[in-house]
């Protein structure tokens, strides 16, 4: 009887009360993905590992010439856009920006990179 | 013969009807998109010649196209922070008074200036030739700007949002013409070539024989701008 009461207390009501904690007032990101169920990996590893992902194929693609990778940044927005914006950034819901700003991580990408999907430039002579 | 070694022995002879149809003739003229996977190689060197007696004085479809092609759409400030990825220059001789135009750009050296200059490995040449800067290690120091004898090289001074997805370009990186090698890998020729409407310029592989870009420098006098430099330029021109 004791040990059951021991057991109860030590074990499952700590787990309880951080369960019920966890739920409720942790916040978490919102991520709203266009088109699942299609990604590269499974989502696990994608969170995971995207940055390595990407960082990997990117060297290849500029510095050696190999095109047609698996991970591809324009890859991501295509699927990963949002439908109202046709962006990966721009609003807290974004797909990329909601977990970046979430994990307080600086998105650079899109310094350089289009967040846009289907996006044509326009030129105008400089 | 078992139908594997049947199938093999037919791929062959396709291959061997292709290449010795003539000599000099190839049935696939235009180069051929990389496949999938496969790196570029230093069997390649793309290059590009330019006929400036076709170049006309006052066009610069190459330059509006280099534009749209690259999303260069940005209003500067002053006129000196402008890109610089194709400009077209006057030249006029004052003894004589011969005039002729010509576009000028990175010129794709065999022994680039840029990269030996650079501080951290942002500027870099390809295996096959095409000199580029990654813009992911490049700090913005500029040095490769002045090292340029061709002045090809520009920096971006404010923040960009309207880029093309395939040409990444944006603040605090030094950038100049990449030989449109997004399309290039895609077996395209670069967008300046092909919105020329004189027909001035020659896009193809140098070390390729039978391309006729090499035919055409193997025929008749072309010049490296600079050459005393010996930088071996990637870009010849016809008539100057």
């Amino acid at each position: 009887m004791r040990r059951a009461a021991t057991f109860l207390l030590l074990g499952v009501l700590p787990w309880l009360t951080f369960s019920a904690w966890a739920g409720d007032s942790v916040p978490k990101p919102t991520i709203r993905i266009a088109t699942e169920g299609k990604c590269i990996a499974p989502a696990e590893e994608m969170r995971r590992n995207h940055m390595d992902m990407l960082k990997h194929q990117r060297d290849k693609t500029l510095r050696q010439g190999i095109r047609g990778e698996k991970a591809s940044l324009n890859g991501c927005i295509e699927c990963h856009a949002a439908k109202s914006t046709g962006s990966v950034i721009g609003h807290d819901d974004s797909f990329c920006q909601s977990c970046h700003s979430y994990a307080a991580v600086k998105l650079d990408c899109w310094d350089c990179h289009q967040p846009k999907a289907g996006y044509k430039a326009t030129g105008v002579k400089p | 013969m078992s139908n594997n070694d049947r199938r093999g022995f037919l791929a062959a002879s396709a291959g061997l009807g292709l290449v010795a149809i003539a000599p000099g003739v190839h049935l696939m003229q235009v180069a051929q998109a990389r496949p999938a996977g496969e790196p570029a190689s230093k069997l390649q060197r793309w290059g590009m010649l330019v006929d400036t007696a076709k170049c006309a004085t006052g066009c610069d479809a190459c330059v509006s196209a280099c534009a749209t092609e690259n999303g260069i759409n940005e209003k500067v400030a002053d006129p000196r922070q402008a890109a610089q990825w194709i400009r077209k220059i006057d030249l006029k001789d004052p003894k004589n008074g011969r005039q002729h135009s010509l576009p000028m750009m990175c010129q794709h050296c065999a022994e680039p200036p840029c990269v030996d200059v650079c501080p951290t490995g942002a500027s870099m040449k390809r295996a096959d030739g095409i000199v580029l800067v990654d813009r992911h290690i490049c700090i913005g120091c500029r040095y490769c700007m002045m090292a340029c004898p061709y002045k090809a090289r520009s920096f971006v001074h404010q923040p960009l949002t309207q880029q093309n997805p395939e040409v990444p370009r944006g603040l605090g990186c030094v950038e100049s013409c990449t030989l449109c090698v997004h399309r290039v890998d895609k077996g395209q020729k670069p967008a300046c070539v092909e919105a020329c409407p004189e027909g001035a310029m020659v896009f193809g592989d140098l070390e390729d024989p039978n391309s006729d870009i090499a035919r055409r420098i193997a025929q008749t006098a072309t010049t490296q701008v600079r050459a005393d430099l010996k930088l071996n330029t990637g870009v010849r021109y016809q008539g100057i």
